[in-house]
């Protein structure tokens, strides 16, 4: 994937990581319903890690909650994402990764949509096509050695 | 010898060397021992075998001969280890299957008290000469090693004599060495060379190298561990030698230049911790030549780091060779290294300061501090370059973040200052800075950005506690600032930040709080909500009341003083005075809140004799006299009731009262209590203010009707009377118990009842042993199983609260009567009306309580008697449980798993096999209080599984999959956790259940509840990881 070790960008800048969500009283008030809102679909997202810094994607800018839209009543999620170079190769790995770790966490009602942010990436069409088919997507996941760096991005990190 | 002992000798030889048969060794070893025959004579018994042509009867010979030794080197004269020593230097140049049984000699040798002079030296002269270590067997090393230890504890100066030769046959011995176990015996003797001022010679370079080449340390244990031998083990006393000295500089430095470039974690950190480690022992001279290539590393490790551990170990590095340049002596003609260091730190790291995103701003920031700390020169040097252009910044940066970021980088300097500066009297690093610092703290309180403001509170503190940084007028002008944040700032951390700063600076300066502080939040306090009626009240009241919380909190915080407290005590008491007159209008949560902040100033503040009279003859008599005259006004009329006859009120305030008869000078604590006794006892007011009282007041006396507002008082009397060190003792005390006794089996008002059982137990536990303490338990035991026994009685609930408390009493002490009432209580599980609230009582009897019976209170604790409890009755349980008919059963899942649960996670593993089927159907018992404090209990057992338990695994997942669609939230949470704990097991125990697990989690992503869908997402997430390329 990364080119001999070498990498695309050494030296990026880091963003502070929003704390945990704040508890309030209703979310411990069983009669309470709480819809899915954005900040808990960034939650799901904003820690996963980026593909070749010890850093989460939140931390990178990759992923922000302004560009999280979630309508739960209409089961439809959609996420922009911002690859931290115009030529990121990463791109659509950290695509991948973010669309799988919603599929886990997500009731299977949702409809997922996963793309770059319109005018981040040189080759930004061909990503998100690849993204939106379903096809690809599981391909993808079929291939091991892929399989294997997406899980390592969404593996917790223990510290 | 006699003949038959003769013979005897004779026989043992021949079975030990023909006849094979080991354990002669021993016999002859006994015979030697007890007299039966010497040394010299087994020699001689032995002179067939040692000199026949066969070597491997020699062998047999020799080992004999060893292995007596080896039990009975005691009691050698010096005479016969000459001839020995002679004789094994001698056999060492014999075939090699003999040299094992001759090393196992000579160690034997080497441990005799009785060696005579120059012997030492001899056999390591042999040694060296006839025998190559390394080519013998592990055993056979280690056996040479245990001699070099033996002899260099006993033969220091022999040894030395030896001059480098001993050095050079040691490298040579241990050259290539690879058995961890040798390596440490290895690694000891050259520690030993290194430390003991052994004579290196020519030989430093050889001696370096031979263990050098192990560093850094890279070795896993096997995985049954048979040995016990850790890489840290290992690191640390390979560590020890080569810091040992600073003969080793040229060649250590080099080589941890080059092992910090290692892409290995671990190589990294010992790297660092070696260097930290090894600069202690050096001076400037030896690091001069390799200060810039050490620098080069460090500051790569800390700019590019991707672990907190190796950046604190590079830190920590950073300080120690600063602390070493600056200890050292110069001469007139070397350069001052300390400044050429310092240069290359500021040169690479200043202008990462200044630059306008600062992006590697804390890096730098780190690594100068790591510098400034470490010596008062270090200090002034680093602070005189890099001050004036922080502040500088600081002034002319607009964006709120960069200005708390460079806020932040200045106090971390002044913090790094503080911790190296010993003597009060020398002037602050930062008085040049004094103005500017100072005037940059106080423009940050007055912004409105909240981390600006709790950055400035920390900085405060900090310019505080340096001498002579904040004259008088700053504090006063502090103090306005915090006076002002705390009235109107509404955010929780701001306010949390400023309290705690207001504690601190009031320690230091406490007149200027007395005189502005103080009055003024009074004055704010007592205050009324502005413009009531108005529409605003509707939002002005919420921020009232969190500003009046704000206020009695940092009443409490800056009273640590004997001057400040006397000054907020009075106000916060005024608090209690004022509603319960109806004067002012505090909630009843803000008089909880100035009964919490009294408790911790009787809790923060130091016992003297004035504080302790301030509590025991102001504080204490007040509050009982307020809530006294409450009980009173409240039972006449049906008017207005006080707030002070609220349960949680009376709690806050007992709670003061426990917390100073606890902690504040127990002669005045004992006088508080025996007044305490006599107002409730002989109706005896006379201590109490505002004496206004009826002459009768028989406040432990049943009262009629349901007035229960002068029976609950008793929990004051608890306050005063159970929390007393237990030297003090209380009068009346027979008295006393018998109207408590009474008081709880008699009384129908939950609070009276109870806090009457608990004073009555709090006083239990502290009573001498003795007739007088079993007969009073004795006599309390008969009539609470009179009431228990008569299904139709009108208290027994009463009569069982009583009895759990009072076996708790007895069961902390270990006092062999708590024995019969926890038995009564197992039996009342069965009980229709009182199985479940006895099964309850166990929670009771395990956990600590607030008020009573802790080591706070002085209550007689012994260690363990959970586990204790716990071990004497999980069989009674069990035999409980299966006997029980199936309706009860879940009284004594209960029971189980309020006991369980506050074991300590170690007793709860090794008693868990037992107990895993019960605890296992207690996750199927409808109860959801039941299944709640299984899973807790069941979770930490989660993290380190026993065996046991995966072989349960099925029925443990089924019934948790089960919970998670549990109507209740915390069922479905914690269940969910334990199935997130279950990830972690050995993967090819649960892979069977992954595609189970995944289905069954795909319900609760979909819940109505946030906190319900997270735990599932975390779950699901590891689970999909189980199995799959990249997991774990």
């Amino acid at each position: 994937m990364s080119a001999g070790g070498r990498l695309e960008n050494a030296n990026p800048v880091i963003f502070q990581r929003s704390g945990e969500r704040l508890l309030t009283a209703s979310d411990e008030d069983e009669d309470v319903h709480d819809r899915i809102d954005d900040r808990e679909i960034f939650d799901l997202i904003r820690s996963i890690n980026d593909p070749e810094h010890p850093l989460s994607l939140e931390e990178l800018n990759v992923v922000e909650q302004v560009r999280v839209k979630v309508n739960d009543a209409e089961s439809s999620v959609g996420v922009e994402f911002t690859p931290t170079i115009p030529h990121c190769s990463m791109a659509t790995l950290i695509g991948l990764s973010i669309k799988v770790k919603l599929l886990r966490s997500l009731p299977d009602r949702f409809k997922i949509d996963v793309q770059i942010t319109p005018g981040t990436h040189a080759s930004e069409e061909a990503v998100n096509k690849q993204l939106a088919d379903k096809e690809r997507v599981a391909a993808a996941l079929e291939n091991s050695s892929l399989l294997e760096v997406v899980n390592q991005c969404l593996t917790t990190r223990s510290i | 010898m006699m003949a038959a002992d003769g013979a005897l000798l004779l026989s043992l030889v021949e079975e030990f060397v023909s006849g094979l048969q080991d354990s002669k060794a021993k016999d002859t070893a006994a015979g030697v021992r007890n007299g039966q025959f010497t040394v010299l004579q087994l020699v001689e018994a032995l002179g067939l075998s040692l000199t026949s042509s066969q070597p491997h009867t020699r062998a047999r010979g020799v080992q004999l001969l060893s292995e007596v030794l080896h039990e009975c080197y005691g009691n050698l004269t010096e005479r016969e280890v000459e001839v020995l020593i002679a004789f094994y230097e001698n056999r060492l140049k014999d075939h090699y299957v003999i040299t094992p049984s001759v090393l196992q000699g000579l160690r034997a040798l080497t441990k005799c008290a009785a060696l005579p002079p120059g012997s030492a030296v001899s056999m390591l002269r042999s040694l060296f000469q006839d025998v190559h270590v390394q080519s013998l067997m592990l055993m056979e090393r280690s056996c040479v090693y245990n001699m070099l230890i033996n002899l260099m504890e006993t033969r220091e100066a022999e040894l030395k004599g030896l001059g480098a030769d001993f050095v050079f046959g040691f490298v040579q011995s241990m050259d290539g060495e690879r058995d961890p176990r040798n390596l440490l015996l290895a690694f000891q003797i050259a520690k030993n060379i290194v430390h003991r001022g052994y004579d290196l010679g020519k030989f430093t370079e050889e001696l370096f190298e031979v263990t050098s080449c192990y560093f850094p340390i890279d070795f896993s244990p096997p995985p049954n561990d048979p040995h016990g031998i850790t890489k840290e083990e290992l690191i640390e006393t390979l560590r020890a030698v080569l810091t040992g000295t600073p003969k080793f500089a040229e060649f250590l430095l080099p080589l941890i230049i080059e092992k910090l470039d290692s892409d290995v974690q671990s190589a990294k950190l010992d790297s660092l911790q070696t260097l930290t480690a090894c600069v202690s022992q050096y001076e400037h001279k030896d690091l001069a030549e390799f200060l810039e290539g050490l620098w080069t590393s460090l500051r790569r490790e800390v700019f590019q780091t991707s672990s907190e551990r190796i950046e604190s170990a590079g830190l920590a590095a950073v300080t120690a060779l600063t602390s070493c340049l600056s200890r050292s002596v110069l001469n007139s003609d070397s350069e001052d290294s300390l400044s050429t260091f310092l240069d290359l730190v500021l040169k690479d790291c200043k202008h990462h300061l200044c630059e306008p995103d600062l992006k590697l701003v804390w890096p730098s920031a780190k690594l100068l501090q790591a510098a400034c700390s470490a010596s008062s020169r270090a200090s002034h040097a680093t602070t005189a370059a890099v001050m004036p252009s922080l502040i500088e910044q600081y002034s002319s940066r607009t964006q709120c973040s960069h200005r708390r970021t460079l806020l932040e980088v200045v106090l971390r300097f002044i913090q790094s200052v503080k911790t190296s500066q010993s003597s009060e009297n020398e002037e602050s690093v930062f008085s040049a800075f004094r103005q500017s610092l100072c005037g940059m703290v106080f423009s940050a309180l007055s912004e409105t950005n909240a981390s600006l403001q709790i950055t400035a509170t920390s900085m405060l503190t900090s310019l505080a506690q340096q001498t002579g940084l904040l004259l008088d007028s700053d504090v006063e002008l502090a103090v306005d600032h915090l006076t002002r944040l705390l009235l109107t700032e509404e955010d929780d951390r701001v306010s949390l930040a400023v309290v705690d700063c207001a504690g601190a600076l009031a320690e230091l300066h406490p007149t200027v709080f007395i005189t502005k502080l103080i009055p003024r939040l009074k004055k704010e306090m007592f205050s009324e909500p502005m413009d009531e009626g108005d529409n605003r009240a509707a939002s002005g009241q919420p921020s009232h009341h969190a500003m009046r919380q704000r206020c009695l909190s940092a009443l409490a915080a800056v009273s640590t003083r004997p001057g400040v407290v006397r000054e907020s005590t009075p106000v916060l008491l005024e608090v209690l005075g004022s509603v319960h007159a109806g004067s002012a209008a505090f909630s009843v949560e803000e008089v909880v809140s100035a009964c919490h902040s009294l408790r911790r100033i009787a809790e923060q503040v130091q016992d003297t004799e004035e504080m302790g009279r301030c509590f025991h003859e102001v504080v204490i008599p007040r509050l009982i006299s307020l809530a006294l005259q409450a009980a009173l006004q409240g039972e006449g009329s049906s008017g207005r009731r006080s707030p002070l006859v609220e349960e949680v009120v009376l709690s806050a305030v007992v709670s003061v009262i426990s917390t100073s008869c606890a902690r504040l000078q127990p002669m005045l604590a004992g006088q508080t209590a025996s007044r305490a006794v006599s107002l409730f006892l002989d109706d005896d007011v006379s201590f109490l203010p505002d004496n206004s009282f009826p002459s009768q007041i028989q406040l432990l006396k049943k009262q009629q009707g349901d007035s229960w507002s002068r029976s609950q008082m008793v929990c004051l009397l608890m306050g005063c009377v159970c929390s007393l060190p237990r030297s003090v003792e209380v009068p009346q005390i027979d008295q006393l118990m018998s109207q408590l006794e009474e008081l709880s089996c008699t009384c129908s008002h939950p609070l009276s009842y109870n806090s009457a059982a608990k004073c009555f137990s709090g006083l239990v536990n502290k009573r001498p042993q003795g007739d007088s303490l079993d007969s009073l338990v004795q006599t309390m035991m008969k009539r609470v199983c009179r009431e228990l026994d008569s299904s139709s009685s009108p208290v027994r609930t009463q009569a069982l609260t009583l009895m759990i408390w009072v076996s708790k009493a007895l069961l902390l002490r270990y006092h062999p009567l708590s024995t019969a009432l926890t038995d009564k209580l197992f039996s009342l599980l069965d009980d229709t009306d009182l199985g479940a609230a006895a099964a309850d009582g166990f929670s009771l009897l395990m956990s600590d309580s607030s008020d009573v019976l802790n080591r706070g209170c002085h209550a007689d604790v012994r260690i363990m008697y959970r586990q204790r409890f716990f071990s004497e009755n999980s069989a009674k349980l069990v035999q409980g449980f299966n006997a029980a008919p199936q309706e009860k059963k879940s009284n004594y899942l209960k029971a189980l798993s309020n006991i369980v649960n506050k074991l300590p996670k170690q007793v709860q593993i090794t008693e868990l096999p037992a107990l895993l089927s019960l605890l296992l159907e207690a996750l199927s018992c409808p109860d959801q209080g039941v299944q709640l404090s299984t899973l807790s209990c069941l979770e930490p057992v989660l993290v380190d599984p026993p065996p046991a338990l995966i072989q349960q695994l099925e029925a443990l997942v089924s019934r948790l999959l089960a919970l998670t669609s549990s109507p209740t939230m915390s069922v479905k949470i914690a269940s969910m956790r334990c199935i997130h704990a279950i990830s972690r097991f050995p993967e090819h125990e649960i892979l069977p259940f992954r595609a189970r697990v995944l289905r069954a989690l795909a319900r609760p992503l979909d819940d109505r509840k946030r906190l319900v869908r997270s735990e599932a997402v975390q779950a699901r997430g590891e689970w999909f990881l189980v199995g799959s390329p990249g997991g774990r």
